[in-house]
């Protein structure tokens, strides 16, 4: 077999049990808790006024029925699995009668959308700006790059979010803060669309990308200071090759594999900030959807979208990781 | 070990910074002990005022006092991280040195489990256990889920170590002289990693106080134990930015922001001072 023919069949593997754990520990949460979901749904359906007993009945075993939590614990589990195989988590109960997979085929466009731009911008201007501080040590325009990236790095996604919402939303209202295009635009690819929804994603895209490139470009000013000191490349520059081919075909193109590799792990951590994002300005994606599901009580959504985001994310990995042997000849060729 | 401080906090700032920041924090935290109101009390100032020389960050809508309040707000935040760091620490020691030493069958198992935990959102799973737990969520409780979570990465970077520290001449004399698994990882290895393990702490303290801070924002957690994001929560129910209350959500904000950078400064000078080729970047001896 192929290198790359192996290296892939690993990588599959690794994303089925990915899935497989993740789906587990869903399971595991929903069903080995002591809380049963269809009395909590019941409970919060009847707070709101007088229900019959015999229709609190009806409910209980539509709902048993719904959430595959009647039957042996084996049946529970295959039910479960079975749904998500096939993507149908039943209908939603907080926007009954919309199949809880219209209303995360809706949202996960958005969420994609912004994910994508977003981590892409952040991952290439990180580690440009990472290699340029780590090959030009000297120049005090990219040490001021770092200390800001250093400052802005550990700071979690929400409060970076939360202060861009204050700065741009109180103190110097100039973008729109909450929603994903003007409520009167026509949706249709259209110019005004189109900018109103580029407009709607550049808070919650900048918070991304700010601690994004903070990530990046320290990992990128490690990766390079290291290969500066490489024997091939104090060779290069003593047998005069210019130094931005140095900079770009010896230093860069050897730090950038790892950094590949680090995009693949850290996909889970940027789909959390992305949740939270979405959250602050209002962006219709999954991370809305997943909270306002929460506040309702909707359980079939909740796990709905849990399971869509594992998978998701697994799979964004996945890509990732069949993308790296273009990068390095290491694993493309034995 | 008083020449190490001594050294660090002379040719390293962000050290010295580091220790500043998370001091200040500390200090906070320590105040919580003679705080004039009880935790939970609402009403026992006048609501709104601003900052002044009686109340020196201001008072909320619910009529408590921010300085006072941020106090216990700040003490309960840092005992969650430093809970999660000392009970996830545990698994990523035990599941790195055994993988690392043991190596084979045994390794490939357990870094399957440790890369699908690296790699799996785990948000979404707080946010499920929050919504089927509901009021029976407590502090403690998310301590130990968030524990069990966040252990993954810091696991690969002591298997690694462990699997050179296997290779080593003392790690053979330790097998030949009977010493069994459990004794060489535990008495030969863990002293090794004990560095690396201490400066990743205060990445892992970040990570799970930001989760907690996030969690808490939303409501997500038991709001009736005080803590930063729990404040921001109720600064957000009562509308504090509309209505002109910034001090109310600028003060939290501010004092968690010092704790996210002094560990943060506090991990990347540990992390140069263990690695000996960046302390020479740093003096010029070498690159």
């Amino acid at each position: 077999m192929t290198s790359y023919g192996s290296y892939l069949l690993k990588r599959l593997a690794q994303f089925v049990l990915v899935v497989f754990i993740g789906i587990n520990v869903t399971y595991f949460i929903t069903h080995a808790t002591p809380i049963d979901p269809v009395e909590q749904t019941i409970a919060a359906a009847t707070s709101f006024g007088q229900t019959s007993p015999a229709a609190i009945e009806t409910m209980r075993e539509s709902l048993r029925a719904l959430y595959g939590v009647g039957g042996s614990p084996l049946d529970q589990y295959v039910t479960f699995w079975k749904r998500i195989l096939i993507a149908d988590f039943g209908p939603s109960l907080s926007a009954f009668p919309t199949p809880v997979s219209t209303l995360i085929a809706r949202a996960v466009p958005w969420t994609a959308g912004l994910l994508t731009v977003a981590t892409l911008l952040a991952w290439a201007i990180g580690n440009l700006l990472g290699g340029l501080a780590g090959y030009y040590r000297e120049s005090r325009v990219l040490k001021a790059v770092g200390v800001i990236a250093m400052g802005l790095h550990p700071i979690p996604y929400y409060i970076i979010a939360f202060v861009l919402l204050i700065v741009f939303g109180f103190l110097w209202p100039i973008l729109p803060i909450t929603g994903a295009h003007d409520p009167g635009v026509e949706r249709s690819l259209n110019l005004p669309f189109v900018l109103s929804v580029l407009k709607h994603a550049i808070l919650p895209a900048m918070s991304l990308i700010l601690v994004g490139i903070g990530t990046w470009f320290m990992g990128m000013r490690a990766l390079v200071s290291n290969t500066v000191t490489e024997d091939y490349t104090v060779y290069a520059e003593l047998a005069g090759v210019k130094r931005s081919r140095i900079m770009r075909s010896y230093v860069m193109r050897n730090a950038i594999a790892p950094q590949v590799t680090g995009l693949a792990m850290s996909l889970g951590a940027i789909f959390n900030g992305a949740i939270i994002t979405e959250q602050v300005f209002g962006y219709p994606g999954l991370g809305t959807l997943l909270i306002a599901a929460v506040h309702a009580g909707d359980y079939s959504l909740v796990i709905g979208v849990t399971s869509v985001s594992i998978i998701a994310v697994s799979a964004a990995v996945l890509l990732v990781d069949l993308a790296y042997p273009l990068l390095d000849p290491r694993v493309r060729e034995r | 070990m008083l020449r190490i401080l001594r050294d660090l906090l002379r040719y390293n700032r962000g050290f010295g910074l580091g220790c500043f920041l998370l001091l200040l924090v500390a200090g906070m935290a320590a105040l919580s002990a003679v705080s004039p109101y009880p935790p939970l009390d609402v009403y026992v100032v006048p609501p709104d005022m601003p900052p002044s020389a009686e109340f020196i960050l201001g008072t909320t809508s619910r009529g408590q006092d921010v300085f006072w309040q941020l106090t216990l707000a700040i003490r309960n935040t840092l005992l969650f991280g430093i809970t999660v760091a000392v009970l996830s620490r545990i698994i990523s020691l035990t599941v790195g040195l055994l993988a690392g030493y043991l190596g084979g069958a045994v390794d490939r198992v357990l870094m399957s489990v440790n890369d699908t935990f690296i790699i799996i959102p785990l948000f979404p799973i707080l946010v499920l256990f929050y919504f089927v737990m509901r009021d029976n969520m407590s502090w403690t409780m998310l301590a130990v889920v968030t524990a069990s979570l966040g252990w993954s990465y810091d696991a690969r970077l002591i298997r690694s170590m462990a699997m050179s520290l296997r290779t080593r001449e003392f790690t053979h004399q330790a097998v030949f002289s009977g010493m069994r698994a459990p004794e060489v990882v535990l008495r030969e290895h863990l002293p090794y990693v004990l560095p690396i393990v201490f400066s990743t702490t205060m990445n892992n303290m970040n990570w799970s106080i930001g989760l907690e801070v996030t969690l808490s924002v939303l409501g997500f957690t038991d709001i009736n134990t005080p803590t930063i994001g729990g404040m921001i929560y109720w600064a957000n129910q009562h509308a504090a930015m509309v209505s002109g209350i910034w001090w109310w959500v600028a003060f939290p904000v501010a004092l968690v922001v010092c704790l996210f950078v002094g560990l943060f400064l506090l991990a990347v000078s540990m992390n140069e001072y263990i690695d000996p080729r960046s302390r020479l970047a740093r003096t010029g001896g070498a690159g």
